[in-house]
């Protein structure tokens, strides 16, 4: 056998039952990591005395690509980061370029606009929820979830043909008519989800056994959210009501009524509970929407040459995951001098190792889910 | 012939070689039906592509089990690693051997069945252990330890659920227990006043997590440990393994089924008048409704050979059916019928835990055991103790 250097194990008393640790290495190929995340976890029999995540194994370098494209030629790919909300993603990056431009948006591409971010809202939490009941064991949900979810992807085919990476918007405003029954559509959708979440609740919420397992879990408090910069569901689960559509409306948000969920505690539990609430206040602002998209042009007085004058703008808005930012400068060429982007799932990734520490093995696969990473987004 | 047939080795030894052969393709259909019931609840379709229906999957999956690269870790404990599925399946097998499957077979009637079957299980959680060990993986590690951890927290409360029964039933060989409860009239479940529920519904809970499944498949929790202690088990030793699983659901499933539901009996041993519709109606019924499923699905296969198939399969249910109707075949078979009819709603069961439920933590999974069900299972045996003294005298 080779010579192997072993690092001295730690002093025995320094560990929990005076035993040794044990390095568990999570990932890149791991059933629970969602995608590519790879955690190394420190181990002290099933206890997580720490985590560490290595990230990077879908660096695609987007951010530089920006530099090399013009400002619609960069727009699709800001769909490839968090491919699960595209549609949050495309309206961030429009929104930068366009508060570069100094454009004013139609109002009828800006409720376009907000129905179908909050439809991919929903979809995006559904697949949040399919694959957190996942980890936890329950093999059921994912499937009636998936089921719910093609309801909204053939909401977005049949509105610009793509389901997934959408390319929805256009900087200045649309480049579609909504299709015909595209009201129909968002309104059945609506009744669909009201009575499918009821369904989720009866197979989950009353469930000892969920309850067991998220109630205390990766408990984030308020003061740690801050710290961290955790945004989203995360931060209104502990009891901060802080949601941007309500903070700093942007697209319109303003003209609709609706709540921001909040909880107390701030464990998986609470954190499962809002995003389910979400889904419900999202249904609420598409009906209000659908019932009152204006008349008029679906985009504002955008040439066809997208030349910004020299500046920078910073637009952030509220995407499912958490506050989704883009910095975008323009040196008054074709192409953005830079672009940076704040993935939410990025910055709440950071928070793991405080959410891990002091549980078991099965509640870190419980807190990534909870946490609602997209690994387009953490690497980019 | 006359003399072959005398001989007291031959039955069993007959009935041994037909378990170990036709035991792989039973556990094949239950996997299959595993899958067909949880695509079922999870409004999926299932296997549909082998055979109409998906009725030759097992047998391409076995195929393709067998043909897949054997694969030893570089790391692993050779010997081990390969003793460690021989020594699970093995016991589950042999678990097999005292289970009643009619008042006529049964490889062997022994007076102390029911602590066999404790037995066997119990060394077959060695299996699991050793495998994880010898592996020298991490994830086999941990899987192996939650399986012996596991294993010994809940073989308390499933043994004292079945000194209850016996204690109820005042033997400790599986045919007795069957005999007992023909003779008091009622099955084990309910007997001492309904007292026999708690040690029942124990069973049931404590003998899931005895068998590792959800919500108790801690030992192989995918989304933790990938596949926990046989994760770095593949092919042909895997499949062992996987043999081994649903060997302990069989003899899991029969020991429950034997101790607290009548075993072999029809529901309601002792009516006469319900002779007819339990013995030959029902299950007659059931074959012809099965018979005429497949008969209806006939016209919708497109491929000629699967055609066949259906006609072949309605065919043989349409026999068996006959096999129930006739007196004499009828005697021979209604006693397996039963048997199996009620092993099959108990896997039922399992499977729709498995559809239903999240899992538990490891520590929540010690906590029930240690803190709920064992107190209540000696709760249970006090109370059914006490009650059967004063009714009985």
């Amino acid at each position: 056998m080779a010579a192997t250097t072993l690092a001295p194990p730690p002093a025995a008393e320094d560990t929990f039952l005076d035993s040794n640790e044990l390095v568990l290495n999570m990932g890149p190929q791991h059933p629970s990591t969602h995608g590519v995340l790879r955690v190394i976890l420190k181990l002290d029999g099933e206890r997580v005395l720490g985590a560490d995540c290595v990230i990077g194994y879908l660096h695609r370098g987007v951010e530089k690509i920006a530099e090399n494209r013009t400002y619609q030629q960069f727009a699709p790919y800001v769909d490839r980061m968090d491919y699960v909300a595209a549609v949050s993603n495309g309206l961030g990056y429009c929104m930068a370029v366009e508060k570069l431009l100094d454009v004013e948006i139609p109002p009828r591409a800006q409720a376009v606009r907000v129905i179908l971010t909050e439809v991919n809202r929903i979809a995006s939490h559904l697949l949040w929820l399919g694959t957190h009941a996942l980890d936890i064991g329950a093999i059921t949900p994912v499937f009636l979830c998936f089921r719910e979810r093609e309801e909204a992807l053939k909401i977005f085919e049949n509105y610009c043909g793509a389901r997934l990476t959408t390319h929805a918007f256009r900087i200045g405003g649309l480049q579609y008519e909504t299709y015909d029954r595209f009201e129909e559509d968002c309104l059945a959708f609506c009744d669909l989800m009201e009575e499918k979440v009821k369904e989720y609740h009866a197979l989950l919420t009353g469930n000892r056994i969920w309850v067991k397992r998220t109630k205390g879990v990766g408990i984030l408090n308020a003061e740690d959210c801050k710290n961290y910069g955790v945004t989203g569901p995360l931060l209104r689960a502990a009891g901060v009501e802080w949601d941007l559509r309500k903070a700093q409306p942007y697209s319109g948000y303003d003209k609709y009524d609706f709540d921001v969920p909040t909880a107390e505690s701030g464990d998986t539990f609470d954190r499962y509970i809002v995003r389910m609430q979400e889904m419900g206040q999202s249904c609420r602002i598409i009906r209000q929407a659908v019932g009152a998209i204006p008349e008029g042009p679906i985009k504002g007085k955008v040439g066809k040459v997208i030349k910004p004058p020299p500046g920078e703008a910073y637009v952030s808005i509220e995407a499912p995951k958490g506050e989704l930012g883009y910095y975008v400068v323009s040196d008054g060429s074709l192409n953005p001098y830079r672009v940076r982007v704040r993935p939410p799932s990025f910055v709440n990734l950071g928070a793991l190792d405080k959410m891990c520490r002091g549980t078991l093995v099965a509640d870190v696969v419980a807190i990534i889910g909870t946490i609602d990473i997209v690994l387009g987004e953490v690497d980019r | 012939m006359e003399e072959l047939l005398a001989n007291p080795y031959v039955g069993p030894l007959v009935l041994t070689v037909a378990i170990i052969l036709v035991f792989p393709l039973i556990v094949g259909y239950m996997v299959l039906a595993e899958r067909k019931v949880l695509a079922d609840l999870q409004v999926r379709l299932g296997p549909m592509r082998v055979g109409p229906y998906g009725v030759l999957q097992p047998l391409a999956d076995a195929l393709k089990l067998l043909l897949k690269e054997d694969i030893i870790p570089a790391r692993a404990d050779k010997w081990i690693f390969w003793l460690a599925p021989v020594l699970s399946v093995f016991t589950g097998l042999t678990a097999l051997a005292v289970l009643p499957l009619s008042d006529r077979l049964y490889v062997a009637d022994v007076n102390i069945g029911i602590l066999f079957i404790l037995a066997m299980s119990s060394i077959g959680a060695l299996g699991l252990i050793l495998g994880g060990w010898s592996a020298n993986s991490k994830y086999s590690l941990m899987g192996s330890l939650r399986a012996a951890a596991q294993m010994v927290s809940y073989e308390v409360p499933l043994g004292f659920a079945t000194v209850t029964a016996i204690m109820c039933a005042g033997t400790l060989s599986m045919q007795g227990v069957i005999d007992s409860q023909f003779e008091r009239g009622v099955w084990g479940a309910f007997d001492n006043y309904g007292l026999m529920l708690i040690p029942t519904v124990l069973f049931i809970i404590a003998g899931t997590a005895e068998t590792n499944r959800a919500p108790f498949d801690l030992p192989e929790a995918e989304s933790e440990l990938v596949a926990g202690f046989h994760t770095e088990y593949s092919g042909f030793r895997w499949s062992l393994f996987f043999l081994a699983e649903y060997a302990a659901i069989v003899v899991i499933s029969a020991l429950c089924v034997t101790l607290f539901f009548g075993g072999w009996l029809r529901p309601f041993p002792n009516v006469e008048l319900l002779e007819i519709p339990f013995n030959t109606v029902f299950p007659a019924g059931l074959c012809l409704l099965i018979a005429f499923g497949c008969l209806k699905g006939v016209g919708k296969q497109v491929v000629p050979g699967f055609r066949f198939l259906m006609a072949a399969i309605a065919a043989a249910f349409l026999g068996a059916a006959g096999l129930f109707v006739l007196p004499l075949t009828n005697e021979l078979v209604i006693g397996l019928f039963w048997f199996a009819f009620k092993l099959g709603v108990m896997v039922y069961l399992f499977i729709w835990y498995r559809g239903t439920f999240p899992r538990f933590r490891y520590d929540q999974l010690m906590d029930v055991g240690w803190k709920w069900l064992i107190p209540i299972s000696m709760a249970g045996l006090v109370l059914n103790g006490a009650v059967q003294l004063l009714a009985r005298g």
